[in-house]
């Protein structure tokens, strides 16, 4: 068995018992990293930094009282701070900024050990489905490099599909984390809003955003989320509540389990040979002896639409900070101050995040403040109220992640809205600030499907049960890309 | 719900976001287009419905007014594009 096709838990066993170094391992993995660069998959990789840490790591495994993940090789997302490397968050507005501190998470990570071997590429400042928005261009899906690997967490979901890595971090403020994990075939989790630490996570939406893992397997997602969920206090919005064992549970029995369906998930916006791989995963777990109920989301169709008021007012104000003055990109000459913070700004971002700037801005503006935004609110605990509804009755609740599977690179972005439009089925969660997951379930056309898994506030321990129990009977989850073997 | 290129070139300038004059048109039909998408919520009613702000419905959490982050302005200031002194540069504002 070659080491990076491996398991966390697998790596980890290999490490605590010698049969390899943590050295020997991240340069095997940086070797991947190099050979496979043309997925673009990485903005920065931190060779010089993953070896020395590696060193320590073999050093803390020899005195013999190492953490469980101490010396397994990872990656961020752009979007986290990391002092003393580049922090671009995909775009040019950022892309001569040196992070001056770590993100908690950052910090969780090398607290367990980890070794980071660099930062991952993303949609711009998290706004895009497709990784096409990156101003380093996009990473590509090692499925089917004619097809995007999804985002705004491509290149994380890149990464560690074609095994470049074993785990990374993403982010998901409508579905960032699972749309490029399904579309990529690994283990995606969006815990609940809160859960992780926000703090050096640079903020698109910040009544939405959330950090979470994206690994292999469900049983590599609890580690992960083990390392990085809890409360910081650097996190006005961070949640006051203890974390589970989030390994405990994973064996238990789903006998009985009540797995709602949302009608609204399967009507006629969702592709036919999708809807036939859902439910032949669905059919997986009533063979564990789940029971399956119909539920519904009446107001599932305007969550799209809030949305798009929601995230764009809060971009537009979270964007102001990079005005030219403090950090990152700086025209030239500027004629006053007014000249500097437009062309500065003008030059730093892409498109599709002045697209929403402009959107926020507008919405937030004197007279359509409560039109838009307070409308926008209402509308989210009307959705949020749908799955407290549905949540009364059932345990968790699957869907698809997405209604179709990767789409070509180019295909959408002609049209911002209707790329918009595919993220149908995973934005009502961040509104709802619910735990969802994407698991493997199979592929159309040689593309990978995922299942979404949506569990009640802070019921992550039971979404990795549900999703590595459909691992222990199905081997979606261990399919390698062609060329990646 | 269609914008004109006026109101889009007026929300620029409240953002301070520099677009280039050929690409306007292009922003007011995708600024028009999403509008029109955002316009979906006026079909339902909402006006016993009290806005949701945060997820959890949890209020601002407050700590004790102590100091207790330390001065970083030099280590700030070094990614400062401009700075003299420990100060930010910018234009001139007054005369």
């Amino acid at each position: 068995m070659t080491i990076h096709t491996k398991t966390l838990k697998q790596l980890s066993q290999g490490l605590q018992t010698g049969e390899y170094s943590s050295q020997e391992l991240t340069q095997a993995y940086l070797n991947r990293i190099q050979q496979h660069s043309t997925l673009n998959s990485f903005i920065t990789v931190t060779e010089t930094q993953a070896i020395a840490a590696a060193k320590q790591a073999d050093a803390l495994l020899a005195a013999g009282n190492a953490p469980l993940l101490t010396g397994i090789p990872m990656a961020h997302k752009d979007i986290f701070c990391t002092q003393g490397i580049k922090t671009s968050c995909g775009s040019k507005m950022l892309d001569n900024f040196i992070a001056p501190y770590n993100a908690t998470v950052v910090d969780k990570f090398n607290t367990a050990g980890m070794i980071s071997l660099g930062k991952l590429n993303m949609d711009e400042f998290a706004m895009g489905s497709s990784n096409e928005t990156s101003f380093y261009g996009s990473a590509l899906n090692p499925w089917a490099d004619s097809t995007v690997p999804g985002g705004s967490s491509g290149g994380s979901a890149a990464a560690v599909a074609a095994r470049l890595i074993p785990a990374a971090t993403g982010t998901d403020t409508g579905g960032s984390i699972r749309q490029p994990a399904a579309f990529c075939g690994i283990t995606g989790l969006k815990p609940t809003y809160g859960r992780v630490s926000r703090y050096g996570m640079i903020a698109y939406a910040s009544s939405l955003d959330q950090g979470g893992p994206m690994a292999q397997t469900a049983e590599d997602a609890a580690l992960m989320l083990q390392a990085m969920a809890g409360f910081d206090a650097k996190d006005s919005t961070s949640a006051q509540q203890d974390v589970p064992d989030y390994s405990a549970n994973l064996n238990d029995s789903l006998k009985g389990l009540k797995i709602g369906l949302p009608k609204e998930f399967f009507d006629e916006g969702l592709n036919s040979e999708m809807a036939t791989t859902i439910e032949t995963a669905i059919n997986e777990y009533k063979k564990m002896g789940a029971e399956i109920v119909e539920v519904s989301m009446p107001h599932l169709k305007l969550a799209i639409p809030a949305y798009y008021v929601i995230a764009p007012a809060e971009c537009s104000a979270n964007l102001q900070r990079m005005d030219g003055v403090r950090f990152g990109h700086r025209c030239t000459d500027p004629e006053d101050l007014n000249d500097l913070y437009i062309r500065s700004r003008g030059e730093g971002f892409g498109t599709e995040v002045k697209r929403r700037i402009l959107v926020g801005t507008y919405a937030l503006s004197a007279g359509y403040y409560d039109a838009y935004y307070i409308k926008a609110q209402k509308i989210r605990r009307l959705i949020s109220e749908d799955f407290a509804k549905a949540l009364e009755t059932v345990d968790v609740i699957m869907g698809p992640v997405t209604p179709t599977p990767a789409f070509g690179i180019g295909e959408k972005t002609a049209d911002p809205i209707e790329m918009y439009l595919a993220d149908i089925y995973t934005i009502a969660i961040n509104l709802a600030g619910l735990p969802a997951m994407s698991v493997p379930a199979g592929f159309i056309d040689n593309k990978p499907v995922g299942l979404q898994i949506i569990g009640n506030y802070f019921a992550e321990a039971k979404l990795l049960n549900v999703a590595h129990q459909y691992q222990q009977v199905t081997n979606w989850h261990q399919q390698t890309p062609k060329g990646f073997e | 719900m269609s914008l004109t290129t006026d109101d889009v070139n007026k929300i620029a300038y409240l953002a301070r976001l520099g677009i280039n004059t050929e690409d306007t048109e292009s922003y007011t039909a995708d600024l028009s287009n999403m509008l029109n998408l955002v316009a979906q919520m006026s079909s339902v009613d909402t006006d016993n419905v009290a806005p949701m702000a945060h997820p959890l419905d949890t209020i601002q959490r407050l700590r004790p007014d102590q100091v207790t982050e330390s001065n970083q302005r030099d280590n700030f200031q070094a990614i400062a594009p401009q700075v003299e002194e420990g100060l930010y540069l910018v234009p001139k504002v007054l005369d």
